[in-house]
């Protein structure tokens, strides 16, 4: 029996938690607005107890697979461990019950704890400014690539070219259409790598910039990432490291030594904030000395022992949020860096690159890697030997829901065949990784044993697959919509 | 600390089965020259109850709503939030899970999403309302880029009545030469008529206005949407969504575009983040739809199920033609609205805001009483939140009723320096008769001070 929705499950005159009675003396609506701006009708909100609303969300939470649960590998995403201490920082009342237009004087531990984070995350990208006003990762890039622009407009000429590797994240094109300019796209070479022949004959005086996912998608380091800058830079452009893969470089590299511009930080991925079933994430933008008077509006400053922000920055691209950013990520991410702290953060991309190499060990007798050799913190298989026995990429992750674990990535990067794409975070052990591994190797089994049982999957899970063209063809995408379907409105 | 369960012999059988000499040279492929050497120039890992420690001392250090009578708003507002939200959305299955791409085993993200647009649509009065946007501002400048793309036309007008950030923001959206911003002024405090129609020309795509507006005034919404019109634009409300819970919804005044800030309903302060937009529009526009969207499908056997939909118009797919370049999203935040919504229900929402615009007329009266005080935008309607105008420079009062243990407003100088006699002041259903009385008990002490003395006060401030 599938979970009733709210509507469905409200009674009329039901109540949840109520408020104390007005305490002052009641004038009405009517008599404080014109009627015409009064709504006619309340809202059709449901009307439900307390014990009810909390049993529906339970009942639906553990409809869900999560982190806490098991391994979550889904590649690029860096699902790993979301530290509890990190959401009781963050729920202190002193810096959740504050207000953003409270004054700067009754702010400064709220602002010591942006500046802190600064500070260590200035460190470990080996970058000097910093943004943390961006919500998530696209909107790091809106914001760069924004501030490519005031960059090249202030320099005399827009340009008219963002350059994106063929195996980019599809934030990258997205965002470089939005700000006007058009995607141009480099093939990867057979290492998996940007084709460097190819990159040299589309660089030229139109390119504002490059966008580089360093490790790629493939999980693949860019090796020549430094002939890549200089490439850019000699053309007068800026390079732009998208951060989804930093999990990979975490006190192990240098992205500021690599020669890039830009760089940003997913907090939800490599700083273990938790993701939200969506979100929030918290996106961080690192610039180069010279490019920090674009950054958003205000900047934090510090003078003695005294936190400000500054809105005087006359060469800003303005603001991209309405506050200052998504703060409760920032206050989760410090309290993750400090319980790390230099050991623990080396051995951030460390365990994670031995988690992938080992995992990619064991499965390759089965599966075909995109490439052969050492991976960094994910790696990306493809099932084209399964699908010549008729079982697809699709098939196999479903069939892994069976098991109670995650699937990987599907169908990205596009550059794969039946692409897997799996990235299982340093915070699993060995033995979930085992687990995992045989999980993937009694599916290929059942590929060539019992394939209809992989097409068929999942069973085990609460629906079995969905049919996603009929939610597309017919749209119901409210309590509205289904009620009419059913002719009850 | 550490977050890694790993044994050195773990470790040596893990290289083992690799084939690998060592750990390093699983990363022979960075060049030396890029790695960190020796380690990060940062402090050495604390135990909990050490980090416990730094953060009580700096979450002491600031002002928290427990502590202080809040009539701060200006998009933020101090609402109650019950406890079962908190324990909610503390659980790991909804926190700890990511965005829906397995949708056999997100069934619990993917109803409470459908769950959630289905509120928000009540609310707004509109058909359609996606996963969730960054915020209130972000979903502002979206609905202008979505106006742009469906009418082919470049100028956007804003309501000087929108928040001065959310303008901001539309501005730096805008700055990519995709469209350009025209400021629609005010007169007494609601968005001048006259004035917008003069402004709507054919090259307008659309109108930006926001109900209530910043300064907490009851726009007229219908006259708006309805000169808009006439000229051809989408009609793009900002509302506020316990404001929608008494107020006409925009959508019944025949907005094309509702968005928002979801704040208000279950989402802490949290010093401005992680807020959420809403953002709904008619079912003609879903295609141009920025974002995730869950509808309503059947799995295999025919039992009802949901999944993410339409998705072709997102940016895995569809790339450099995406409708925006929004992955992840405030997932969490609209989960917190859709429990609060449901928790309150009909009865309660509607409570909060009859309460909450009870609280702020009492007050603003009150206030206006103190001889000097008086409220900005004289008669014209408002809902939670006005503007007072007091006898001298705003930062006095201000640092006068913090020390009373009252924030007492947002000073409008942040925005207008021409202002820096006014405040803005929002009242919540959580402001006590006790507490409005001390702010205007401390207000009228205040404003019996001599003129200079008031002077002298505001300028030790800063």
């Amino acid at each position: 029996m599938p979970e009733l929705t709210l509507r469905e499950r409200s009674v009329k005159g039901h109540r949840g938690p109520r408020l104390l009675p007005l305490d002052v003396p009641q004038e009405g609506a009517e008599r404080l607005l014109p009627a015409e701006r009064l709504r006619g009708d309340a809202p059709g909100l449901p009307e439900i107890s307390e014990p009810a609303v909390v049993r529906h969300f339970v009942n639906l939470s553990v409809l869900n697979h999560h982190i806490d649960k098991a391994i979550y590998p889904l590649g690029s995403c860096t699902m790993k461990y979301n530290p509890k201490l990190n959401d009781e920082m963050a729920q202190l009342p002193g810096l959740q019950a504050i207000h953003p237009f409270q004054s700067e004087e009754l702010s400064q531990g709220a602002l010591a704890v942006i500046w802190e984070l600064h500070q260590w995350l200035t460190a470990i990208m080996g970058m000097p400014a910093i943004t943390t006003q961006p919500a998530a990762g696209a909107q790091c890039e809106l914001t760069a690539i924004l501030m490519t622009r005031a960059y090249h407009v202030a320099h005399g000429n827009p340009r008219e070219e963002v350059i994106v590797p063929d195996s980019a994240h599809g934030t990258n094109p997205s965002t470089v259409n939005q700000v006007g300019y058009r995607a141009v796209t480099v093939p990867s070479g057979p290492d998996g790598c940007v084709d460097l022949n190819a990159l040299k004959q589309e660089v030229s005086g139109k390119t504002a910039a490059l966008m580089l996912t360093n490790p790629n998608t493939l999980g693949i380091f860019e090796r020549q990432v430094g002939e890549i800058a200089r490439i850019v830079h000699e053309a007068g452009a800026l390079l732009y490291l998208d951060g989804a893969n930093l999990n990979a470089m975490v006190g192990l590299a240098s992205p500021g030594a690599m020669g890039f511009d830009f760089a940003h930080i997913n907090l939800h991925k490599t700083f273990s904030t938790p993701h939200g079933g969506g979100g929030p994430g918290g996106g961080v933008l690192c610039v180069r000395e010279d490019l920090a008077p674009y950054l958003p509006t205000p900047v934090l400053e510090r003078s003695g022992d005294r936190y400000s922000w500054n809105y005087d920055r006359p060469r800003s691209i303005g603001r991209v949020h309405s506050y200052y950013g998504n703060f409760g990520m920032l206050v989760r991410a410090l309290c993750y860096v400090k319980s790390l702290g230099t050991t623990g953060l080396a051995e951030v991309s460390r365990e994670a690159i031995l988690n992938a190499n080992y995992l990619k060990a064991r499965l390759t007798e089965a599966y075909a890697p995109s490439h052969e050799g050492y991976c960094m913190h994910e790696f990306v298989l493809s099932a084209s030997r399964q699908k010549a026995r008729g079982v697809r990429a699709v098939d196999i992750a479903k069939r892994i829901l069976d098991f109670g674990m995650h699937a990987p990535t599907t169908y990205f990067p596009l550059i794969v065949d039946e692409a897997l794409m799996i990235e299982p975070t340093e915070t699993e052990t060995k033995a979930s990784l085992d687990a995992f591994a045989e999980v993937l190797l009694t599916i290929d089994r059942e590929t060539r044993e019992d394939p209809e049982r992989v097409k068929r999957a999942p069973t085990q899970t609460p629906v079995r697959r969905l049919d996603e063209a009929r939610a597309a063809r017919k749209l119901t995408l409210t309590w509205r919509d289904l009620e009419a379907e059913r002719g009850d409105a | 600390m550490s977050f890694v369960g790993r044994s050195e012999a773990e470790r040596r059988e893990m290289l083992q089965r690799i084939g690998a000499p060592s750990l390093e040279a699983l990363w022979a492929a960075i060049p030396p020259e890029f790695r960190v050497r020796g380690s990060l120039p940062v402090d050495a890992p604390l135990a909990e109850y050490e980090i416990a420690r730094r953060f009580a001392q700096w979450a002491e250090s600031n002002a928290d709503a427990n502590h202080y009578a809040c009539f701060l708003g200006a998009g933020v507002y101090d609402h109650f939030i019950p406890a079962a939200l908190r324990s909610l959305l503390s659980r790991s299955e909804f926190a700890t899970a990511y965005t829906p791409y397995q949708p056999e085993v997100s069934q619990g993200t993917l109803q409470s999403i459908f769950e959630y647009q289905s509120m928000i649509c009540e609310l707004t009065g509109m058909e359609v309302a996606n996963a969730s946007m960054y915020d209130g501002a972000t979903a502002c400048a979206e609905a202008a880029h979505l106006a742009i793309g469906a009418t082919g036309r470049r100028i956007v007008l804003v309501s000087e009545g929108v928040h001065p950030h959310y303008r901001e923001v539309v501005r730096t959206y805008a700055a990519a030469g995709s469209f350009e911003v025209r400021d629609v002024p005010l007169e007494r405090g609601a968005t001048a008529v006259p004035a917008l129609k003069r402004l709507l020309t054919p090259e307008v795509a659309a109108f930006l206005w926001a109900q209530p507006n910043f300064e907490g005034i009851v726009e007229d919404g219908l006259a708006l949407t309805e000169a808009t019109h006439a000229a051809g634009a989408y009609s793009i409300a900002s509302a506020d969504p316990v404001a929608l819970a008494v107020l006409q919804p925009p959508g019944k005044d025949g907005a094309d575009i509702v968005v928002g800030e979801g704040q208000p309903l279950g989402v802490p302060m949290g010093y401005g983040g992680p807020l959420v937009g809403f953002f709904s529009v008619r079912k003609s526009d879903v295609r141009r739809l920025p974002g995730r969207l869950a509808g309503v499908t059947v799995d295999l056997d025919g039992r009802r199920g949901f999944v993410l939909t339409l998705q072709t118009r997102e940016q895995h797919i569809r790339r450099e033609r995406a409708t925006s370049n929004i992955c992840t999203n405030q997932g969490l935040m609209a989960l917190a609205n859709t429990v609060h919504m449901a928790l309150l229900g009909a009865q309660g929402m509607r409570e909060v805001a009859l309460q909450s615009m009870e609280k702020a007329h009492y007050l603003a009266r009150r206030a206006a009483q103190v001889p000097g005080v008086s409220l900005a935008n004289g008669e014209a309607p408002y809902f939670r939140e006005f503007v007072l105008r007091l006898p001298g420079p705003a930062a006095g009062f201000l640092r006068a009723a913090e020390k009373r243990r009252i924030l007492a407003g947002v000073p409008l100088e942040r925005f207008d320096r021409a202002r820096s006699q006014e405040i803005l002041v929002a009242a919540t259903e959580k402001r006590t008769r006790e507490e409005m009385d001390r702010y205007v008990e401390t207000l009228a002490e205040w404003a019996r001070r001599p003129a200079k003395a008031k002077v002298e006060e505001a300028a030790c401030r800063s």
